[in-house]
């Protein structure tokens, strides 16, 4: 078993990746030793290249892995090893498990059932709604649902996980001590309430563009299975998709309108063979978990406007205007029967002057 | 001036003249006094009887050859003559007609320093420019609502912000047709009163923007700056402040393309007018206060590349990007603004077919709501539903219980916010005037709850 200190110390390294540790870890098992080897000592490692070992020999004296320790038990936060129990078990299977991971909030979590939802950054209202419903679904039925806590899907997926009280853990690209995006520190505070925050980067790391894909290996290695809401054609929502069937992990995508350029990256997976999801159960039951059957939701009573406006409603945008053309109908009462409809719960209200059906 | 009063043949007195421009202590600036300090020497010289100069106003500048050019700023004195109570008014034969609608005062159009002293010698009879003046008084418009295909929904958003006078903002996407259905604005207002007209006349009199336009201003202004605008530009100033963009909209309509492009220091400024109805520029020489009592309507994209949020192009811009562009306008500015709609593109397929509702049956409703609300408000202050104060809002948009409800039951799924409040009642008091109900009803109460579409894309960025 190697020395905390050791671990943190080569996860500190730059260019030093899990699987060139694992190599090191062979050789090496305390802090001291690895100190004071030799550049020969250093080269005999398979996995260690002349020029990795003179990053090694550059950075090992800049490092100081008991600073960082203590900085993070400041923090408030732990440092867990790949050998602890509350590493999750799930992404120690995969190739490359990251040696420490730094976590705040509750570890214990980190060992449930887990659900990855990701996204794009710029979700649809569609995609944000039904990333909030579903991560909603599954935190009820205690599944915890990770995230990368980004702008967006991402965000959204977090939320929905809370509002129904159930454990979510958001993966950073940056130091534990860092917020990214800025705008989601009351989201943070909120994840390390119910459930935990955790990155394999060291502290005040900054959300380097370099960092995201590492993040995302570990977002779907530590899951059962990754939803993917809603990406683009190009999307990192995709990268990890790519990253969870590497791993031998289940894929599921939510569809949307074959018009929208966000459900592109998701329509993309389904005709790959990613599982098409409705809602949690889809995904449950490619897991073997149950779910009771909810009651259905009952039709609220319409007046014979609001359902002849209803009729023209669908489940892609509608202009309002197109509503007015089509009824011939004055717009202010067009209007008053939107509202009416929208405080039914029947449709949403989109930015712009669009309308569609929930 | 010597060889003004040469070329028209007088004599120009081979002597010290001492001139006094009294009163002393007002800083005397402007070309307008060439003309009568001319005519002032030769009544001097005796060469034109002093005794028939008496009572007379006079202005114009003065080229060489002694013929007289028109200036700026002839209505404000015309008024003022009428305020004196004295005779008339001598002004340069341009800047006739525009003196002339000022009723009660004789108006002399002179072309040369010649036909003046003929005037004053009684050889010169003036063309009779009162009579020219009465005929001008007719409405044209530049376009007509009816050419706005499809749209119903945002011109009956306009129709409800034109009869409550409430300001108003449009997000949609480029090519929406945002700027040319603001273009029309001006055609659903009520015709301007008498008073009104005259108020703007001499703010474009001393703009100098009369110059060839004759007479009494009639149409609502419609003045839509660049976001490029400087500060003077917007609200006046030059160190003789002369009225900027938001005075010349004065009964009209200031419309503010790209809300966001303007910078933030511009758009600070139009808290005052907006408040006040006014404008008051300070500078070293003289504090002015102008009137600035417009309508803003404001355009924007919902982001740099107009296409965030919309499901049917993706847009290009970063998070960031769209964050910062939408947060320049948020905060006391949008607290002034009632109305924030969304405008798409009209499918061209649809065009052909679509009934257009035109500018004069629109015009009619605004004018009956309008008429309500002037009753209402009789003796308050204030003329306009925009115009009402919390504690107003309480008085005259009393809600039912049924539609408490509906407000209760609103705020709560849509998420509005606290500010949305009053702005909505006040809306929903407009249109009930436009449905000539007394009181707001459930139906009003449920259109007005859709103005607020702006909200829509800051409640995105929450995430």
């Amino acid at each position: 078993m190697a020395e905390l200190e050791l671990l943190v110390a080569l996860n500190m390294i730059p260019y030093l990746g899990p699987v060139r540790i694992r190599g090191l870890l062979n050789c090496f098992n305390t802090y001291s030793d690895f100190m004071n080897a030799t550049r020969e000592r250093l080269l005999s490692v398979p996995e260690v290249t002349p020029k990795i070992c003179d990053i090694i020999l550059e950075f090992r004296k800049k490092v100081n892995p008991f600073d960082e320790i203590e900085r993070i038990k400041k923090l408030g936060a732990k440092i867990i090893t790949i050998e602890d129990e509350e590493y999750p078990r799930l992404l120690a299977e995969i190739y490359d498990p990251p040696v420490v991971l730094y976590v705040l909030g509750e570890a214990s979590v980190l060992n449930m059932e887990s659900i990855a939802i990701v996204g794009t950054r710029k979700p649809t209202s569609y995609g944000q709604k039904i990333a909030e419903q579903i991560a909603g679904e599954l935190a009820e039925f205690n599944i915890n649902v990770v995230s990368g806590m980004a702008r967006g899907i991402d965000s959204f997926a977090h939320k929905g996980a809370l509002k129904a009280g159930g454990p979510t853990t958001a993966v950073l690209g940056c130091g534990i001590d860092v917020v990214y995006p800025l705008e989601n520190h009351e989201l943070m505070k909120k994840i390390v309430k119910k459930g935990c925050v955790i990155t394999s980067f060291p502290a005040n790391s900054k959300p380097l563009p370099s960092n995201f894909p590492a993040r995302n290996r570990i977002i779907s290695g530590m899951t059962r299975g990754t939803l993917v809401v809603e990406a683009a054609e190009k999307s990192g929502a995709l990268i990890t998709a790519d990253f969870a069937l590497e791993q031998g992990r289940d894929v599921f995508a939510v569809p949307g309108s074959v018009f929208s350029p966000y459900s592109r990256g998701t329509h993309k997976l389904i005709k790959q063979g990613a599982k098409l999801v409705e809602c949690a159960n889809d995904i449950l039951e490619e897991l073997n978990l149950r779910k009771n059957d909810s009651a259905e939701i009952k039709e609220p009573d319409l007046t014979l406007e609001e359902s002849e406006v209803l009729d023209m409603i669908d489940y892609t945008p509608v202009n309002i205007e197109f509503i007015v053309q089509k009824t011939n109908k004055p717009p202010g009462e067009i209007n008053a029967v939107i509202t009416r409809l929208q405080l039914k719960n029947m449709i949403t209200l989109l930015p712009g002057g669009y309308v569609m059906k929930i | 001036m010597r060889a003004a009063i040469k070329n028209q043949d007088f004599d120009f007195p081979i002597k010290r003249i001492t001139l006094n421009l009294a009163p002393a202590d007002i800083k005397k600036e402007g070309p307008h006094f060439d003309f009568p300090i001319a005519l002032g020497i030769l009544a001097a010289t005796e060469q034109v009887p002093a005794s028939a100069l008496e009572g007379y106003a006079i202005v114009g500048e003065l080229s060489l050859d002694g013929r007289v050019r028109p200036i700026n700023g002839i209505l404000p004195m015309a008024i003022e003559v009428k305020q004196k109570a004295l005779k008339g008014i001598v002004v340069p034969l341009e800047n006739a007609e525009e003196a002339a609608v000022i009723k009660g005062i004789e108006v002399i159009g002179v072309k040369s320093l010649k036909e003046a002293v003929e005037y004053f010698k009684g050889e010169f009879k003036p063309d009779d420019i009162a009579s020219k003046v009465q005929d001008a008084f007719s409405l044209d418009f530049e376009g007509d609502f009816s050419e706005v295909k499809g749209q119903e929904v945002i011109k009956r958003a306009l129709e409800i912000a034109a009869a409550g006078h409430h300001n108003l903002i449009m997000v949609g996407p480029p090519g929406s047709g945002k700027t040319m259905i603001a273009k029309r604005i001006p055609t659903i207002l009520p015709s301007m009163t008498f008073e009104e007209s005259l108020e703007l006349t001499k703010i474009y009199s001393i703009a100098g923007l009369l110059a060839g336009k004759s007479s009494l201003i009639k149409t609502r202004p419609f003045r839509a700056p660049h976001h490029s605008i400087t500060p003077v530009g917007l609200v006046g100033g030059g160190r003789i402040p002369r009225p900027g963009e938001v005075s010349l909209a004065h009964h009209g309509v200031l419309f503010l393309d790209e809300l966001p492009e303007f910078s933030k220091e511009i758009l600070e400024l139009l808290r005052e007018p907006l408040e006040e109805g006014k404008i008051t520029i300070s500078r070293m020489n003289a504090t002015v206060t102008y009137p600035a009592s417009f309508m803003l309507v404001a355009a924007m994209n919902p982001c740099p590349c107009g296409y965030f949020q919309d499901p049917f192009h993706e847009c290009s811009c970063p998070p960031h990007k769209v964050h910062s562009y939408l947060s320049k306008i948020s905060g006391p500015l949008l607290d002034r603004i009632d109305m924030q709609v969304g405008v798409l593109p009209v499918a061209f397929s649809d065009l052909e077919k679509v009934n257009s509702t035109d500018s004069a049956t629109i015009r009619n409703r605004v004018e009956l709501a309008r008429k309500l609300q002037l009753m209402r408000y009789k003796g308050q202050n204030i003329f306009y539903n925009s115009q009402l104060t919390p504690a107003m809002v309480n008085k005259y948009c009393k809600l039912g219980k049924a539609e408490k409800l509906l407000m209760k039951e609103a705020f709560e799924k849509l998420k509005l916010s606290a500010r949305a409040h009053n702005k909505i009642l006040k809306v929903a008091r407009t249109i009930a005037d436009l449905d000539q109900s007394e009181n707001i009803k459930e139906i009003h109460l449920a259109e007005a709850l859709q103005f607020r579409n702006l909200d829509k894309y800051f409640q995105y960025l929450k995430v």
